[in-house]
C-alpha cells in the first residue's frame, strides 16, 4: 500500500515539474485545505493562506523540476514544513504574532531550500523589474522569442521589420539593454 | 569587437547553452572560450543571465496556472476558499479584463490619431508649417494593429503579475534634459502636448514616469518632474546653463534619441544665425543634422554649457534646425518663482552656472553628458 502512494507521488511530481496542469491540480487539491488551516488557525486570513500555499508550491515546483527531491518525507510534510516556515516569517515581517501556535502536521527540515527560494524569489522580482523597466517595443519583442518561442520571422512581420535579420539585430540590442538593467542591480 | 560579430556570438553561446550545437561546433567553441578570456567571461555571465530569465518564464507560467487552479477548485467548492468578494474581486477583475481595458484603450488612441490626422489635413498650411517639430510620432498603423491582433491572440493565456503599473503604450517621443539632478527636466512643450501619460527613460533604458510641472506654449518650454519613487537623485549635473548669445560659427553639439532603436545619439554643427526662423529673436539658428525625436535636446558649446534646447528644423533645408535660447529658461524660471504656490522642486531650483566639464574633451563630455539626457515618452 505504502508503496502505491509513493509512486503516486513521484508520478505527481514528475507532472508538476513538467507544469503539467493535471498534476498541479491534483497537488493543490489534496494539500490547500490543511495549509489553508494552518495559516488561518495562526492568526491569517484565506488571502494569506492563499500567497502563502503558492509560494510554498514554487518551492515545491524547484525541488521538483531540480530532480533533488528526495522522497524521505511525503509531499503533504514537505509542503506543511515550508508553508509553516514562511507564514512565521510573514508573521514577523509585519510584526504580527500569534500568541499559541497551533500547529497539527509532522514536520522535515527545510532551511536549504528555503534559503535557495529566497535567492531565487529576489533574481525573479529583479527580472521582472527589468522587464517592466524595458519599454516598448523591446519587452514585447524579447518576451515574443524568449518566452513565447516565436521564429524571427515571425517577430519581423508581427513587429513590422522589414526582415528577419533586422529584426535579429533589433532584438540583439534589446537584450544588452536588459541585461544592463538586470546586472546594474544584480551585483549589489 | 564589430556589432554583427557581437550578435553571432550571442547567438553561439544561447545555442551552446541549450546544447543545440554539433558536438564538432561545440568543441571548436569550447576551444574558442579557452583561448578567448573574454568570450568565456561572456559566456558565464550569459549563461547566469539566461538561466534567470528561463526561470522567470517558468515561474510566471506556474503562478498562472496556480491563479487558474485556484478559482477552477474555489468555485467548484472542492477547497474550502472563500468565493472572492469585494476589493479581491475587484482586483481579480481588473486583473482579468485589464488586457482589454488597454486593447479599448490604444483602439480609442488610434481613432484620436486618425480624426487628428483628418482635422490635419483639411487645416490649411500656414506659414509655419514650413517648420517641423522633431518631436516622433509613431505613425505606422498597420504594425499598431497587427500588435493588437497579437495581443489579442494572447490574452487567453496571458498573466502580468503586477496590477500596480498597468501596461502604456507611449505613442510619440522626445528628448529631455535634467536642469536639477533631484529630477526636474526640461523639454519642448511641443513634445507633451497633449500628453495623458509622460515617461522619461535613462540612456540605459530604465523608464520612470514624470509628470508635466509647467508648459509654456510660446516659448515651446515644459518642465518635468521625475515622480517614480525608483528614482535615485544623480550628482549634480556637469553642465553649465549660459545666458550669452552664441557667435556666429561657434561649434555646438547635441545628444537625443532621434533613433528608432532608442539609443542615444551624438551630432554636431555650429551656429549659424542669431535669430531664429523668420528673425524669431527667441531661438537662432543652427547648422546640425536634427531628426524627429531629437525636439527637447540640450545645445552645448565647447565649454560645456548649455547655450539652448533644440526645438525644430527647417523642412525645406537639409541641416537647419532651431534652438530656444537658455536665457529663456532663466526667465521662465524667475516667472514662475515670482508667481509663488508652484511645485516646490521648481522653488528650489537653481541653475547651474558653472560646467564642470570645461576642461574635458569632448568624447569625455559627452560621457558625462549622457547620464542627464532622458527620453520622453508620451501617451
Amino acid at each position: 500500500m505504502k508503496e502505491t502512494v509513493l509512486e503516486q507521488e513521484i508520478l505527481l511530481l514528475k507532472g508538476l515539474a513538467r507544469n503539467d496542469k493535471k498534476s498541479t491540480e491534483e497537488i493543490y487539491k489534496q494539500h490547500y485545505n490543511l495549509i489553508q488551516a494552518l495559516v488561518v488557525n495562526n492568526n491569517g486570513t484565506a488571502d494569506d493562506a492563499r500567497d502563502i500555499f503558492q509560494e510554498a508550491m514554487v518551492v515545491l515546483f524547484e525541488k521538483a523540476r531540480s530532480g533533488t527531491f528526495e522522497l524521505n518525507c511525503q509531499i503533504k510534510t514537505y509542503l506543511y514544513s515550508v508553508a509553516k516556515r514562511l507564514w512565521l516569517k510573514k508573521l514577523q515581517q509585519q510584526s504580527r504574532f500569534t500568541e499559541e501556535w497551533n500547529d497539527a502536521g509532522s514536520l522535515v527540515r527545510v532551511d536549504d531550500d528555503l534559503e535557495a527560494h529566497e535567492q531565487k524569489d529576489q533574481d525573479y522580482n529583479l527580472m521582472h523589474h527589468s522587464i517592466q523597466h524595458l519599454g516598448e517595443p523591446c519587452k514585447s519583442l524579447l518576451e515574443a522569442f524568449y518566452f513565447k518561442k516565436k521564429s524571427m520571422q515571425e517577430i519581423a512581420e508581427a513587429f513590422g521589420y522589414t526582415n528577419s535579420e533586422n529584426a535579429k539585430t533589433q532584438k540583439y540590442k534589446c537584450l544588452m539593454r536588459l541585461k544592463k538593467i538586470f546586472f546594474s542591480q544584480y551585483k549589489k | 569587437m564589430h556589432e554583427h560579430d557581437n550578435i553571432l556570438l550571442t547567438e553561439a553561446v544561447e545555442r551552446y547553452i541549450s546544447g543545440e550545437m554539433t558536438p564538432d561546433e561545440r568543441l571548436h567553441f569550447e576551444n574558442l572560450r579557452k583561448a578567448d578570456s573574454e568570450i568565456d567571461q561572456m559566456v558565464v555571465t550569459h549563461t547566469l543571465f539566461m538561466q534567470r530569465m528561463n526561470r522567470y518564464n517558468e515561474w510566471q507560467k506556474f503562478h498562472a496556472s496556480l491563479n487558474e487552479i485556484h478559482t477552477d477548485l474555489a468555485t467548484q467548492g472542492t477547497i474550502d476558499s472563500p468565493a472572492r468578494k469585494g476589493k479581491a474581486r475587484l482586483a481579480y477583475l481588473y486583473n482579468r479584463y485589464k488586457r482589454v481595458a488597454s486593447i479599448a484603450a490604444s483602439i480609442a488612441g488610434l481613432t484620436a490619431l486618425l480624426v487628428s490626422a483628418i482635422l490635419w489635413s483639411v487645416t490649411p498650411k500656414s506659414h509655419n508649417a514650413q517648420i517641423e517639430t522633431l518631436s516622433k510620432k509613431f505613425s505606422s498603423l498597420e504594425n499598431k494593429s497587427r500588435k493588437q491582433a497579437e495581443e489579442i491572440n494572447s490574452l487567453k493565456n496571458s498573466h502580468t503579475p503586477d496590477p500596480k503599473t498597468p501596461e502604456i503604450t507611449y505613442s510619440s517621443r522626445g528628448t529631455s534634459f535634467m536642469i536639477d539632478s533631484k529630477g526636474l527636466l526640461v523639454t519642448n512643450a511641443h513634445v507633451i502636448q497633449n500628453a495623458t501619460n509622460v515617461a522619461v527613460a535613462s540612456n540605459t533604458g530604465t523608464e520612470y514616469f514624470a509628470e508635466v510641472v509647467y508648459t509654456d506654449p510660446v516659448r515651446d518650454i515644459a518642465l518635468l518632474k521625475i515622480t517614480d519613487k525608483d528614482f535615485k537623485p544623480l550628482p549634480p549635473v556637469p553642465y553649465g546653463f549660459s545666458r550669452k548669445m552664441a557667435d556666429l560659427a561657434e561649434p555646438v553639439f547635441t545628444m537625443g534619441y532621434p533613433r528608432e532603436d532608442e539609443e542615444i545619439a551624438y551630432t554636431q554643427g555650429y551656429l549659424s544665425a542669431k535669430t531664429g526662423f523668420n528673425g524669431d529673436t527667441l531661438s537662432c539658428q543652427i547648422q546640425i543634422s536634427a531628426n524627429r525625436g531629437n525636439s527637447g535636446s540640450p545645445i552645448l558649446n565647447n565649454e560645456g554649457d548649455v547655450i539652448g534646447i533644440l526645438n525644430g528644423r527647417q523642412k525645406d533645408q537639409e541641416g537647419v534646425a532651431f534652438f530656444i535660447r537658455s536665457k529663456n529658461l532663466y526667465n521662465i524660471l524667475n516667472e514662475v518663482k515670482g508667481k509663488g504656490k508652484t511645485d516646490t522642486t521648481i522653488q528650489s531650483v537653481k541653475l547651474n552656472t558653472k560646467s564642470s566639464i570645461i576642461s574635458l574633451n569632448r568624447t569625455q563630455q559627452a560621457k558625462k553628458i549622457q547620464d542627464y539626457v532622458f527620453m520622453v515618452k508620451v501617451s
